[in-house]
Order: C-alpha cells, then sequence, then structure tokens
C-alpha cells in the first residue's frame, strides 16, 4: 500500500490509526481514522495532538473527501492529511489543492498506474486557480 | 433458470469506434449478428462473458443479450433496443449498419483479428 | 463575448493533451473502463448505442460565426454531416470515433471552444437566458455571471466529483427564458432596495424522476458573495448529497429530505466559515478578472434606427410568408429598429434541433453579416440571431428560406422539443425524434398551426427528462411497457416564471396513438378556449384535465 506525495512513491508506513471516540484530553502524538460521515467539527480541540488525519476513499467516484479535506483545512488543520484507498492518478493536483499532502493506494493499482502517472505536473492546471492561487496548493496552509 | 434460459449472444461496443460489436465463436468480434457465438445455456453464457471480460483494450461493456432464432437457427434480436442497434437510427436509414455502405467510416479496430 | 486570454487558451491546449494521455492510458490498461468513464464524460465524450457521442460547450449559448463554422467543419470532417442542438444549449455529434477526438477537441481549442464538463458528475456547463444582451425586458446581462461561474467550476479540483450531475442557469429578465427553477441552482438577477445589483438564488429544482421546483434559498446575494455561496452549497451537497442511489443523488434530493430551511441554515455557516476563512474566501472574485470579462459583453454599436422599418413593412405587404415569419419568430429587441431572430431548427418532418453542416454554414455567415457576429442556441432547440435591424430581416429570410430553415413556428405547436431518445440514445428506453416528426406533420399547415397558438410539446425518451417533458404544455414521456414502446402524456407543465409540472393524464398509449391523442385533444382546446388569445395552458387551468382527459383517450 503505497504512499504517493509530490516526490513520488514511499513505501508504506504502517500508521496506528485511531478514530475519534479513542482519542481524549490525555492522547499524546496521533494519527486518526476520520469516516467520511463524521461531524469535522468534533475533530477542532484534537488538533495539536494529530500528526495525521486520514480520509477514506471508498471509490474514486465518492468525491465526499474533497469536501471534507478542505473543511478540515478551513477549521485551521494544519498537520498531513491524507487520502486513503481508491484515487485515480488524473485526481492527485485535485486532492493537493482539497488540502491533501499524501495519497495511499492499493498495491494492485501502483502496479497498473506507475509513480510517473501520479505526477502534479500531468493535470492542466485551470485558469481560475491559476489567477487565484498561481498554483494546485492552497495559498493559506 | 437454466429452464428459462433464451439464446443468447454477447454484445458489446467496439473500443476504438464505438461501434456494435458482437462475440464470435472464435472469442474475437464481429460486425455481423449472424456471425455471433449463440449461448443456449446459461453456462454457456457465463463462458461467453468469461472470454469477454478481460478484453477490455477492445471493447466497452460487454453483456449478454437475447436473441431468437430463424429458421437457419441465425440469431435475430428480440428488443426493440437490439433491434435498433443492429441498424441505426430508424430516422436515419442513410447511417449505421443499415446503410448502404456500413464500413465506410473505418474497418473494425485494426480489424479481423480482434 | 467572452475572449479568452493566455491562461485559457494554456488550459483548454493542455486539457487536449491530458485527455489524449486519458485515453491512452485506457488504451494501455492503466486506466479500467470505470475508471476513465468519468474521464471521457467530463470531456463531453458518451458512448451511445451505436457510436461515441461528443458533446461539445456552447457557454450560455454564445458564439460567433467562426465558431459556427468550426462546428460545421467539425460535422463534416469528423462526423456524418450533422449535429444536434441540445436543450442545454449545447451541441452533439453522434458518430464520432474515440481516435478522433483528440483533433476534434484541438479544432475546437482554435476557435476557443470545447467539451469540457457537458457531462459527469459535476458542475455542468452553465446556462443562461439565449435572448441575454438583446432582449428589450432585460435587467441585467446573465452572461458575466455565466462566465465567471464557468471559470470557477471549470476543473474546481473539490467537486469534480459530486454525488450526481449539477446544473446552475442564470438570467437577468423576469421573463424566465433558462427555465431557472428546474436548475439544481437558478440565479435570478436583481437590485435590492437599496439598488444594488445581486441574485435570487433558488435550489434544488430539476426534471428527471423526480421533477421539482426550485426553493429559494436566499432573497438577495449580493453580487459579490456570489462564488462563495456557490462553493457552500456545493460543499454542502458534496458531503451530504445521497451517494447510495443515483436517481436520489442530485441535490433536489437532499433539499427535499433535508427540508429548506436546514439546508439554508448549513449553507449560510459554510459560507460564513469562508468569509472568515485566513486571507478571505479562496474563490472571492478577482475584480480585475470580473471586469475584464464585464468588458467583453458589452452591447455591440447598435445604429440609431427609427423603430418602425419602411422596408420591413413594404416587404411584408408584398410577402405572406414573411410577415407570418416575422410575427411568430421575431421578439423585441432593446434598441429601437432591431429585432431579435429565431431560427427554428424544426422543419416539418426533420428531426428537432439537428443542422447540416450546409445549414450551420448559412447561419454562421447569416450572424456575421446581420448579427453583429453573434448567434445562440436556445434550450427550445434553436439558433438565435440576437441583434438584428428590422430592415434585414427580409434578406434574412430568404437566406433561411433557400437552407430550408425558415419554418416560421417558434413558440407554435410544431416547435416541439425532443431529446434524441433510443435512436441515439443509450439511456433511452423508447424513441423520440420520430413522435416530433409525426407531430410536426400532423400540425404542418401553417394557418392550423397559427390558429391554436402558444402550445408547447416536449418530449423525452426516458425519466432522466432531457427533453423537459414534465414542463411542456403537453409532455410525451417515452417508456417500455411489455416489449414495446409506450408513451406517457402530461398535461399542463410551463417552463416560464409560472413553472408548473405537468400531470399524468393517464395510462400510456402506443406510438400510433400518439399523433392522433394530440390531434383530439388540439381540437378540443380549440372547441373550448374563450377566444384566440386563451392559450392551451390557459384553457387548461380554467378547466382542468378532465376535458382533455377524454379528448385523449376518445379513441
Amino acid at each position: 500500500m503505497p504512499i504517493i506525495t509530490d516526490t513520488g512513491f514511499a513505501p508504506d508506513d504502517d500508521l496506528a490509526l485511531l478514530c475519534l471516540d479513542d482519542l481524549t484530553d490525555s492522547t499524546g502524538q496521533a494519527a486518526l481514522d476520520l469516516p467520511l460521515d463524521a461531524d469535522p467539527d468534533a475533530v477542532p480541540r484534537h488538533f495539536d495532538r494529530l500528526t495525521h488525519i486520514v480520509i477514506p476513499f471508498p471509490g474514486f467516484a465518492d468525491g465526499r473527501g474533497f469536501s471534507l479535506a478542505r473543511r478540515l483545512r478551513a477549521l485551521g488543520y494544519r498537520g498531513r492529511l491524507r487520502a486513503a484507498g481508491h484515487l485515480i492518478p488524473d485526481q492527485y493536483a485535485f486532492a493537493r489543492f482539497c488540502g491533501f499532502d499524501e495519497v495511499q493506494i492499493s498495491s494492485e493499482q501502483a502496479d497498473r498506474q506507475a509513480e510517473s502517472q501520479w505526477t502534479i505536473h500531468t493535470r492542466a492546471l485551470p485558469p481560475f486557480l491559476r489567477r487565484r492561487t498561481g498554483g494546485w496548493t492552497q495559498p493559506a496552509t | 433458470m437454466a429452464r428459462n434460459f433464451k439464446p443468447s449472444i454477447v454484445s458489446a461496443n467496439d473500443l476504438h469506434i464505438g461501434d456494435v460489436v458482437y462475440m464470435n465463436s472464435g472469442g474475437g468480434w464481429t460486425r455481423k449478428l449472424a456471425e455471433a457465438a449463440i449461448a443456449h445455456t446459461a453456462e454457456e453464457g457465463e463462458t461467453l462473458m468469461a472470454r469477454a471480460a478481460p478484453q477490455q483494450a477492445k471493447v466497452v461493456g460487454p453483456y449478454l443479450a437475447d436473441v431468437a432464432l430463424d429458421d437457419d437457427g441465425r440469431p435475430f434480436p428480440t428488443h426493440f433496443r437490439e433491434r435498433f442497434r443492429t441498424r441505426g437510427p430508424s430516422t436515419r436509414p442513410d447511417l449505421g449498419k443499415q446503410s448502404a455502405n456500413p464500413e465506410r467510416r473505418e474497418p473494425l479496430a485494426a480489424s479481423g483479428g480482434i | 463575448m467572452y475572449r479568452y486570454d493566455e491562461f485559457d487558451h494554456d488550459y483548454v491546449r493542455a486539457r487536449v493533451s491530458e485527455f489524449r494521455d486519458q485515453t491512452q492510458r485506457r488504451i494501455d490498461g492503466a486506466l479500467t473502463e470505470d475508471e476513465y468513464k468519468p474521464l471521457r464524460l467530463q470531456n463531453g465524450l458518451y458512448l451511445q448505442l451505436h457510436a461515441y457521442m461528443l458533446r461539445v460547450a456552447i457557454p450560455y449559448g454564445t458564439l460567433n460565426s467562426r465558431q459556427m463554422r468550426t462546428l460545421a467543419m467539425i460535422a463534416e470532417r469528423w462526423d456524418e454531416g450533422y449535429g444536434h442542438f441540445t436543450t442545454r444549449q449545447n451541441i452533439q455529434y453522434n458518430w464520432t470515433r474515440l481516435t478522433d477526438v483528440g483533433d476534434i477537441l484541438d479544432a475546437l481549442a482554435d476557435v476557443e471552444m470545447h467539451a469540457i464538463q457537458t457531462s459527469g458528475n459535476c458542475i455542468r456547463n452553465v446556462t443562461a437566458d439565449h435572448f441575454a444582451g438583446a432582449a428589450a425586458d432585460e435587467i441585467e446581462d446573465p452572461r458575466p455571471t455565466a462566465e465567471l461561474i464557468r471559470q470557477w467550476s471549470t476543473a474546481h479540483p473539490e467537486f469534480a466529483f459530486l454525488p450526481r450531475k449539477f446544473k446552475v442557469a442564470v438570467t437577468g429578465s423576469p421573463n424566465d427564458r433558462a427555465v431557472t427553477k428546474a436548475h439544481d441552482i437558478g440565479l435570478r438577477m436583481l437590485r435590492n432596495a437599496a439598488g444594488e445589483a445581486g441574485y435570487e438564488v433558488i435550489v434544488g429544482g430539476g426534471l428527471g424522476r423526480t421533477p421539482m421546483i426550485g426553493k429559494v434559498i436566499r432573497d438577495f446575494l449580493p453580487k459579490d458573495d456570489l462564488l462563495p455561496y456557490l462553493e457552500a452549497i456545493l460543499r454542502v451537497y458534496n458531503l451530504h448529497g445521497r451517494r447510495d442511489n443515483k436517481y436520489k443523488a442530485r441535490i433536489k434530493i437532499l433539499v427535499h429530505e433535508t427540508g429548506i430551511e436546514d439546508m439554508r441554515a448549513q449553507v449560510e455557516a459554510e459560507f460564513e466559515r469562508q468569509m472568515h476563512e485566513e486571507g478571505g474566501p479562496l474563490v472571492a472574485p478577482d475584480p480585475v478578472q470580473v471586469a475584464r470579462i464585464e468588458s467583453y459583453f458589452a452591447p455591440p454599436a447598435f445604429e440609431v434606427l427609427p423603430d418602425r422599418s419602411e422596408t420591413l413593412e413594404v416587404a411584408m405587404a408584398n410577402d405572406a410568408a414573411l410577415k407570418t415569419w416575422v410575427e411568430n419568430n421575431t421578439s423585441d429587441h432593446r434598441a429601437s429598429g432591431h429585432a431579435i431572430v429565431t431560427v427554428a431548427i424544426k422543419g416539418t418532418g426533420e428531426a428537432p434541433g439537428d443542422a447540416t453542416t450546409a445549414q450551420m454554414r448559412v447561419l454562421a455567415t447569416l450572424g456575421e453579416r446581420y448579427s453583429h457576429d453573434e448567434l445562440r442556441i436556445s434550450h427550445e432547440q434553436n439558433v438565435i440571431l440576437p441583434h438584428v435591424r428590422k430592415d434585414d430581416l427580409p434578406a434574412i429570410f430568404s437566406a433561411l428560406r433557400k437552407a430550408g430553415l425558415a419554418s416560421a413556428n417558434a413558440g407554435l405547436i410544431t416547435d416541439i422539443i425532443a431529446c434524441p431518445g433510443l435512436d441515439y440514445c443509450a439511456l433511452a428506453t423508447a424513441r423520440s425524434i420520430p413522435v416530433a416528426q409525426d407531430l410536426s406533420r400532423r400540425f404542418a399547415a401553417p394557418e392550423r398551426a397559427a390558429a391554436i397558438g402558444n402550445f408547447t410539446i416536449k418530449i423525452s425518451g426516458c425519466i432522466n427528462a432531457c427533453g423537459h417533458h414534465h414542463v411542456g404544455h403537453v409532455g410525451i414521456l417515452g417508456l417500455e411497457k411489455s416489449g414495446i414502446e409506450n408513451y406517457q402524456i402530461t398535461l399542463g407543465g410551463d417552463h416560464t416564471e409560472t413553472m408548473a409540472v405537468g400531470e399524468r393524464a393517464g395510462p400510456g398509449i402506443s406510438a400510433e396513438e400518439v399523433g392522433p391523442a394530440i390531434e383530439r385533444l388540439v381540437d378540443a382546446y380549440l372547441d373550448t378556449r374563450v377566444d384566440e388569445t386563451e392559450r392551451f395552458i390557459d384553457t387548461y387551468r380554467r378547466i382542468g384535465a378532465e376535458p382533455f382527459r377524454q379528448a385523449l383517450y376518445a379513441a
């Protein structure tokens, strides 16, 4: 289950994930597995202790994760944000814009869709973003 | 279920051109329904579909469609949707398979062989 | 009209390369068909019954003559010599090959056109009043707004994989020619008590399986807040719209199930969050770009002319056909001595909205010579010459007559909307075009059509309602019943600002029965109406469905 960032493929880091209910005020540094139907407003009080938030993509056509990521960034989350599951290379830039730092896909997919297909530059940057932000990543984060 | 199985063929659209194609008995594809391999049982239908499944590089969306057989055993469509697919738009007899020269647009994707 | 800057040019070219690359990956196997399909759809490419169909965007229905000529060239070079103008102000080519699509998209890019987001579960081509910038009743030109939305929504990273498609329409006139209440979002331009320009925002309208009339979510939205507010609606929809059932995935269902009050609260909260985001809302419009867009829609320099054209009056006195055409197919223009021409792509026995290469070229020439190089496509599948001198109407009519485009039936019973139906479309359950053709022949006599007056027939070949059947005075919906085509008739629909969804008249009827049934219905209307100023829809509202039901099923 390789992890993809702007520099390419990296091996799985076997992140230990907690769910929202596991987090308490005494939890130390943690990585959170945040389901798509979670209430994002319940997360900000834990932002300081979260190194990662992982948002699942059950299928690449399910775009909820993009909005959830944008919402978390708007709420002030500054840790790493990972999209995990089925995304396709053509969505990598979209994910980056919405605030994700990395994408994790299945090994089967990585075999089929080589590293070079995932580089951000393969996606055309639409004029609106180019004029407003100058790039595929959000200016504020 | 087997008792209710109607004779069927596998149809799809050619990936490159989009034209309606049918699987023939060699597991390749033909534009002519008359040349389609006919499944007479559910098992035969599954076999044909299993042969179609790995052929994504050639066709899109293979599926089993019912046919009836004429006196010579040749298949013809039973549903009106399939009937249009064997012909072309009913409003434009000059276009599609029903036209005088249906293959004028291009031979089937690097044809014959597929 | 809008002109691309270097960013726009770069983008459409890059997008074509990207599409070529995506297609190559599909052929190589890196992308499965399931993965490739949404990508090709977002580039306008469908796979239909007989071939690939490419749907080209005509943003808010506006194009120039050079663009129309390119559309003709594409039909000639890569298709079968014709195109189909759609109810979403687009054009469809029914016979494209996957391997040619890259070249077609490059040809479109040469004239600042594309096929981006004409399909798929994303924000679709934005539509607007086809009389924009010309209509006498207009408060403000809706096209700068539509263009701004087009730019914002193009490849919007967050909203490319919505629960379902998303359609936005804008009108700048109180007479709603853009069917705003039947869109996912409808925007009506207006001014508040203080005289500031803004929008009434309508959400959750739509036709399809569950027709719904849109509800007002914001009475007055200041112009500058438009994009953050749209972003808020889309975010709420993207997060909460249903994904378990595609027939319940449109925002109209979310609005219906959530309730407009609760929906409003969620959207306003999201809007507020954005307005307070660090550095301001990410999608606040750039004033320089807004001004640039607006400058491109400045009205052309109209000649100052007397409103009455002696040339036209004399010509009409000598040519009854011209007179009828002028009466039916021209509308009031804001500039005196000018008119808006509706070229009805509705010849007797023709497929509604289908234009040949030669006809497209004639239209291009007429647009160039007589209409300040502007053409429009209407959701009624007609072509509009928006800025014509009344003095030129006889010459235009004469040219249209030679091209087989002089049908004097705009707004009449033969100005039928029909989707492609089962003659082309893989989603259709029955044919639409032959029904339209049959009806157009039955009511072909100009005197009869004139006597019937304003009467809209809209035909869809499946429940998705691309033919807008719900909002036709008479709607016809083609379905399948026991292995044959079967047609349901609805009565009393209305697509204008007094929008109404038609009611089902009764059981479906066969294809052959549709024509005679509609003829009986029309006869019943003619017998019942108070006088010729009472339209069918008025009579229907006065006396109800029952007499018409009886007429339909009298056989």
